[in-house]
């Protein structure tokens, strides 16, 4: 069917501007990006002219061809993958049941209870990092209470801030409304109807979870932990404030080339590499996702 | 004893009764319905049999086993629900073996009792298919199944005709028929659709206000409704109420205002109550264009008012010169005539006193 040239320029005037912003402002740098990724490190950081005094064109594969020879950067991104598969499973875990608890309550509290899920967003992101470091530091009542414990038997005391643990304990922390929102939002619209019949014919309490609450609400499970599975992935500000020496992550590790090292080709791409896992993931999870909902049609 | 006994339930929620001092038992193998408009309390009273509410007062014993502190899953009763409910994410089979799953019964056992449970509904071939690629009417025989499968002590259906449409609940009635004979399971059985609980059951109890006002077999229901209440929803009725004038011989006059004195034959004692209505279906009263020579009990002129014209029957609704609208219906048999009278035809009413029932108020 023919579109009428006033509808075809009320679409562009629509979608025209945030497209361009798109393309100025996410496209082009990616693009950017992929060409520095090629191309040699400046002699003081930054990068080198791409074309060099020879008149030859400088590109090569030399900083994908650093991270794949050095063992360091895949121990770095299993790590990074680790920790936000870690986060993503504690976020599951303490998520669910209050996702439940919204969804279950009365229409007049369910707001109430959303709102205050949200409500930790009011805040600065880092000063709710550095908040950690008071509960978490070695003179607050919780390491008091751990180093006193651990004293009893015999233990030495260890610090609960500069670790894995602080880092992972922030991640869940700042992570959990991104998993609780989807995962409301899908067992919301259950059917009280199913778990009647589920009931009636013969399924226990956790058996009426385990075979129907659970496999349906399995696309909110998946957008809920692709929401919180990603940003981990990458987050740097957690582990710069909170980790130990131990705990760098692969965002630190690409903040560092562009920042500290100088090395741009390099962060480039440890850039596109965490990009590209990303989009597996993510696509892989929208994937199953959709499998699943399509069942509910 | 009967398979089902409920003694004197009541269920109220807040100051609203839904379930009012309700007594009745079903028998094993019986087809019981539960007949009333909206909120009437029969399908509170379904979800206490099936367990998910419990009565604030009364018994209810299946087996001669008070049911109070068994819950839900473990009641040998099984519910078909009004939206089938079944579990999106499982196949046809997956619904079916559910229950099985849930009973621990052995898998190598499973296969031939699902095979079984989708013959008894005539789906044999679908087990693979999803809820979602199923019409309407195979959901709810996909339903039914999925509550025979474990052969249950009773099932409970909560108005499942519902939501199909009127040609295809019709030919599901039948086959609801035919099941129960089959597998010979008492049914208990919602409706609000008097047609249905009339061609379905063995019995039907008529609940209005949380109470039962009638429990008897189809046609006792139809032909002798014990209240007004009965007479007025189970099919159409004519109610004609007034004093009873005289009564004697088993034979009552009401004084019918606006038509006049109307005789009926009753066994009651009807001069024992100062009022009485008489409730005529339309089927029983003849309309014809001249008076009959034989005379019947009742007879009144009036003119046609307007008529329904439905295919097979025509309802006319004729205005008395007293002004009472009388409902008659006449068959559309007879060859060569589509309809008999027009809206504004000088007609004849009448019907024998055999025809009306009385119901004392």
């Amino acid at each position: 069917m023919a579109t009428r040239p006033s509808t075809r320029l009320g679409r562009w005037l629509v979608g025209g501007p945030p497209l361009l912003y798109l393309l100025v402002f996410f496209a082009a740098p990616t693009l950017i990006m992929v060409l520095a990724s090629f191309r040699s490190p400046g002699e003081f950081g930054g990068l080198a002219p791409i074309v060099d005094e020879a008149g030859k064109l400088d590109l090569n594969v030399d900083s994908y061809v650093r991270f794949v020879t050095e063992p360091v950067f895949i121990r770095v991104f299993v790590k990074s993958a680790w920790y936000a598969l870690l986060t993503t499973l504690f976020c599951l875990l303490l998520a669910y049941p209050l996702a439940t608890l919204v969804a279950k309550s009365s229409k007049k509290y369910r707001d109430l209870l959303l709102l205050l899920v949200i409500l930790p967003f009011w805040s600065n992101f880092l000063i709710r990092i550095y908040a950690w470091m008071i509960i978490l530091g070695p003179n607050a009542a919780l390491a008091k209470v751990v180093n006193g414990l651990r004293g009893l038997f015999g233990l030495e005391p260890v610090s609960l801030l500069f670790s894995g643990f602080a880092v992972l304990v922030c991640l869940v922390y700042v992570s959990l409304p991104f998993m609780v929102l989807p995962l409301y939002a899908n067992l919301e619209k259950h059917d009280q109807a199913l778990l009647d019949a589920a009931q009636d014919l013969g399924a226990n309490a956790w058996q009426r979870f385990w075979r129907i609450t659970f496999p349906l609400s399995l696309p909110g499970v998946y957008a809920g932990g692709t929401l919180v599975f990603i940003p981990a992935l990458g987050i740097f500000a957690i582990p710069d404030i909170l980790g130990g020496p131990e705990d760098t992550l692969i965002g630190n590790l690409i903040k560092q080339q562009f920042l500290e090292t100088r090395d741009w080709p390099f962060g480039s791409v440890l850039s596109i590499v965490l990009t590209v896992a990303a989009l597996v993931l993510a696509g892989a999870a929208a994937w199953i996702g959709r499998r699943g909902a399509a069942r509910h049609a | 004893m009967a398979l089902l006994d409920i003694q004197g339930v009541t269920r109220r929620f807040g100051d609203f009764t839904a379930v009012d001092d309700v007594s009745l038992a079903v028998e094993a193998g019986e087809f019981f319905t539960l007949l009333g408009p909206s909120g009437c309390g029969k399908t509170t009273l379904l979800r206490m049999i099936a367990g998910f509410d419990l009565p604030d007062a009364g018994r209810i014993l299946l087996n001669g086993r008070d049911l109070a502190d068994t819950p839900p899953e473990l009641r040998p009763v099984r519910t078909v629900f009004q939206s089938y409910a079944l579990f999106p994410h499982m196949s046809v089979e997956g619904n079916v073996a559910f229950p099985l799953q849930m009973a621990r019964v052995p898998a190598g056992e499973r296969k031939a009792r699902i095979e079984g449970a989708l013959e008894d509904v005539r789906l044999q071939g679908l087990g693979k298919r999803y809820p979602h690629e199923l019409s309407g009417g195979q959901k709810q025989r996909v339903a039914i199944a999925r509550a025979l499968v474990t052969h249950p002590t009773m099932l409970l259906l909560d108005e499942p005709l519902a939501a199909l449409d009127a040609k295809l609940r019709e030919d599901l009635s039948i086959e609801l028929i035919n099941l129960q004979k089959e597998v010979g399971i008492a049914f208990v059985y919602v409706t609000h659709d008097q047609t249905e609980a009339l061609a379905l059951s063995h019995r039907i109890a008529v609940m209005n206000r949380g109470r039962i006002e009638q429990l008897d077999e189809p046609s006792k229901i139809y032909g002798f409704p014990l209240t007004r209440f009965v007479a007025d929803f189970i099919g159409h009725c004519n109610l004609f109420s007034g004093p009873v004038r005289a009564s004697d011989g088993g034979l009552a006059v009401v004084d019918v205002e606006g038509l006049g004195p109307v005789r009926v034959a009753t066994q009651a004692n009807a001069s024992a109550s100062a009022n009485g209505t008489v409730a005529i279906r339309p089927e029983k009263i003849r309309i014809a264009a001249e008076a009959p020579s034989d005379t019947p009990d009742n007879h009144f002129r009036g003119a046609v008012h307007d008529l329904l014209y439905m295919g097979d029957v025509t309802v006319y609704r004729v205005a008395i010169e007293g002004g009472t609208i009388v409902e008659a219906l006449l068959a559309n048999s007879q060859s060569g005539r589509a309809k008999f009278f027009e809206v504004g035809d000088a007609v004849d009413v009448s019907w024998p006193v055999g025809a009306g029932h009385f119901i004392a108020e």
